[in-house]
Formats: structure tokens, C-alpha cells, sequence
């Protein structure tokens, strides 16, 4: 068994080539997603019911669709349609659309949880609009919302291994090419287990250190 | 495809998901509660093993958990069926999450009521059974429903190793006719319809537990 770990590092090219291109359109499509989620959280707590409702409705039925069902439908439906993408293109959007509602769903809780009076001051003290939100709201939804947020990253990185199904090299897809060729399948999905898990922690560890950010500006 | 002959392959896919997630759920929820209490027992190097053991699996995606046990395992001697790995997969998945749920409970446990039970003579295992247990899955259920929601979101991992659940009868329809359109849309809303019926129940767990004793 030590042996067979030492043809798994053997492959270390292999296996970077995967981690690589997980933690590259992971990273991505988090930000990605978490530029389109500010866009649409202004959606789900607009003054009007029927633009709020609509949001709000296609970000549950989002959020109750499992990852690889949407991935599908992308890569499959759409060239029905006369879109055609590439696998790339598919597996990235697929990710952005699905993060967006739940970080969208996120940056509404955390901001329906901002107390009204940080706004109103902000309003007495002249901020408007935008500045109003990038100075005052946003900073501070995003500060409650960390944890929350990096939770939600986390689940990102585990649902791209699902783009290994349209044929995206990602770090899942290229272990499963080292076990198929040594036929090694225990020890090499083990180390791409541990790379997962280096990924994760290091998310934990940055929500961490927000967190300690958040406590010193006065946020529980 | 007509209707006529994929809404009974629909009507299998969904049932083989549904099993293969309430198995996995109900075989976690024994698992789970397990590596809570050896977590939270202070026994030096297995609870620290056991925690570590929680945080790489939470760590796993489906994905690769379903490529190591259903390649991985066979390799190291132990044969299984597609449907038996599924099973498997989605039990030592959700276990570790379940695992965090009860661990929450179980710290948030007043430890005031376990030393009266002590004092009124029960021994640690009747205080658990009697006293710690139906409080902690209390407020553990709508917790557990939500786990489910995730599960069910997460069991088309198992489709990656030929289980033929839900998204795998989509597939297979579409590779059939070419006409991915209908198997698609019927197998996403069959899933969004499974998952918002959870979360109704969350719901009405949740209002229950607090209709009925106050609190959760």
C-alpha cells in the first residue's frame, strides 16, 4: 500500500494539473457569483412586491435543484436551444448560476438582520445610492455574512467535482484518470480526498480570521 | 421520448433516489449519533481521531467518495453492488454531517439536568437514554430534515457509478433520443417538488417542537 502511494505522488503532474483547475474556476466562479449575488440580493429586498416575489421564487427553485441536475441542463438543453458552449464555459457557468442564488439568499438574510438605523444614519449623514450601499450596507452585510459565505464557498469547491461528468480536467477527473491507468483506485482517490480537504481547511482558516475582524468591529 | 415511456422510467429513477437517500440517511443517523458521542466522550486519542475523521469527510465532495468506495473498495477486497455503494456513499456522507448536528445538541446540553439525573440515582447510560436523548433529537430534527434536503441534493453523485436514480434516466432518455429537453425539465421539477416537500416538514417539525414544549 506504500508502494502504490508512492505511484499516486509518482503522478504529482497529473494531480496538480486537476488541483489547479479545481481551485482556478472555483475561485472564478466564487467571485463570479458573489458579484452577481450583491445584483440580485438588491433584487430580493426591492420596494416592489413583484420584482421581489419573482427573485425570490427563482432562487428557491435554484436552491432545491441538485448541482449536477443544473449542469446538465446547461450542457445539454441549451445547445437544444441554439446556445452552444463549451464544456468550459458550460461547467463555469453552471457553478456562477448556482452559487448566485445562494449567496444572493444569503446577503438577503444578512441584511434583513442590519439594523435599520445604520442606514438611516447613513441617509442623515448624505450618503445616497450607491455610495450608501458600497460604504455602509454592503461592509457590513458582508462582515455578518462571512461565516455563512465561507460555508457556501465550501460547498462550491465540493459541487465542481461534479464537472468531472462533462469531461472537465478538474482535480476528481484526474484522479480518476491516475487509478484508471495504475489501476490504484483506494490510494488515489485518498490524495485527492487530502487535497479537498487542504482546500477546504484553508477556506475555514480565512473565514476564521474575517471572523476575528468581525468581532473586533463589534459583530458577534 | 414519448410520455408513455419515460414517465415510468421517471417514476423508477425517482423511487431508486428516494431509497438509496432514506437508506443512506437512516444508516447515517445511527452512524452520526455514534461519532457524536465518541467525539464528545473525552476518550484522548479516539475522540481526536474521530474529529479528525469528521472534518476530512466534510471536506469530500459526493463525487470522489462515490469514485473511492466504488472503485477503491473492490480494490481492497470488499466486492460491492452499484446499489450497495450508493447506499454506502450517502451513509458515510451524511453520517459526519448528522455526526455535527447531534454534537451541537449534545454541547448545548444544560449540564444541571445530567447531574440531577446523576443525583436521583440514574446511571450514565439510563441519564442518556431517559433524559439527554429526547431533548437532543428534539432540537435536533429540523436539522436532520434540512441534512435530508442536502442529501437528496447530493445523492446524483451516485449516478457517476452507474446507479440508475433520477438524473441517470435523464441521461439515459436523452443519450436514447437525442431530446434532452423533456427528460431534463421533468427530472429537475420531480426534484425541486422532493426537496420544497422537506422543506415544508422542516418547517413543520420546527413549529411543532416549539408549539409543544416552548422551545427547540
Amino acid at each position: 500500500m506504500i508502494a502504490n502511494f508512492g505511484v499516486v505522488l509518482g503522478e504529482w503532474r497529473s494531480l496538480m494539473t486537476g488541483l489547479v483547475n479545481t481551485i482556478w474556476i472555483c475561485a472564478l466562479s466564487g467571485l463570479l457569483s458573489l458579484l452577481f449575488a450583491v445584483l440580485v440580493a438588491q433584487l430580493l429586498v426591492s420596494r416592489r412586491r413583484a420584482v421581489r416575489r419573482v427573485t425570490q421564487s427563482g432562487v428557491d427553485v435554484l436552491r432545491a435543484i441538485p448541482f449536477l441536475m443544473l449542469l446538465f441542463l446547461i450542457y445539454y438543453c441549451l445547445p437544444t436551444l441554439g446556445l452552444r458552449l463549451s464544456s468550459w464555459t458550460c461547467g463555469l457557468s453552471a457553478l456562477v448560476v448556482y452559487n448566485t442564488a445562494y449567496f444572493a439568499e444569503i446577503l438577503r438574510g444578512a441584511w434583513a438582520h442590519l439594523p435599520r438605523e445604520q442606514e438611516e444614519a447613513g441617509r442623515a449623514h448624505g450618503y445616497a445610492g450607491l455610495r450608501l450601499y458600497r460604504r455602509i450596507i454592503l461592509p457590513q452585510i458582508f462582515i455578518a455574512a462571512g461565516p455563512v459565505l465561507g460555508n457556501q464557498m465550501i460547498t462550491l469547491v465540493k459541487n465542481s467535482a461534479f464537472l468531472l461528468v462533462i469531461t472537465i480536467p478538474d482535480l476528481t477527473f484526474m484522479a480518476n484518470q491516475v487509478q484508471a491507468i495504475h489501476f490504484i483506485p483506494f490510494e488515489t482517490m485518498l490524495v485527492a480526498v487530502a487535497l479537498y480537504w487542504t482546500i477546504c481547511s484553508t477556506i475555514e482558516w480565512g473565514v476564521r480570521r474575517l471572523d476575528r475582524v468581525a468581532v473586533v468591529r463589534g459583530h458577534e | 421520448m414519448a410520455w408513455s415511456s419515460l414517465l415510468p422510467e421517471l417514476a423508477r429513477g425517482t423511487a431508486t433516489t428516494l431509497t438509496v437517500s432514506l437508506a443512506g440517511i437512516a444508516l447515517g443517523l445511527v452512524a452520526g449519533l455514534a461519532l457524536a458521542l465518541i467525539r464528545t466522550s473525552h476518550i484522548p486519542v479516539v475522540a481526536s481521531a474521530v474529529a479528525a475523521y469528521v472534518s476530512v469527510v466534510r471536506a469530500t465532495p459526493m463525487v470522489t467518495l462515490a469514485l473511492l468506495v466504488f472503485f477503491g473498495l473492490p480494490a481492497l477486497g470488499l466486492g460491492l453492488s452499484p446499489l450497495t455503494a450508493a447506499i454506502l456513499i450517502i451513509a458515510i456522507n451524511t453520517s459526519v454531517f448528522q455526526a455535527e448536528i447531534w454534537r451541537a445538541s449534545l454541547l448545548d446540553f444544560p449540564r444541571g439536568q445530567l447531574d440531577a439525573a446523576h443525583a436521583a440515582g440514574m446511571t450514565h447510560a439510563v441519564a442518556f437514554r431517559r433524559i439527554v436523548f429526547p431533548q437532543a433529537w428534539r432540537a435536533s430534527l429540523p436539522a436532520l430534515v434540512n441534512e435530508a434536503t442536502l442529501v437528496i441534493k447530493g445523492s446524483p453523485a451516485v449516478a457517476v457509478i452507474g446507479v440508475v436514480d433520477l438524473t441517470r434516466v435523464a441521461v439515459r432518455a436523452t443519450t436514447l433520443t437525442y431530446e434532452p429537453m423533456r427528460p431534463f425539465l421533468s427530472a429537475t421539477v420531480i426534484y425541486v417538488a422532493v426537496v420544497m416537500v422537506l422543506i415544508r416538514l422542516q418547517r413543520y417539525t420546527e413549529r411543532r417542537i416549539v408549539a409543544k414544549y416552548g422551545t427547540l
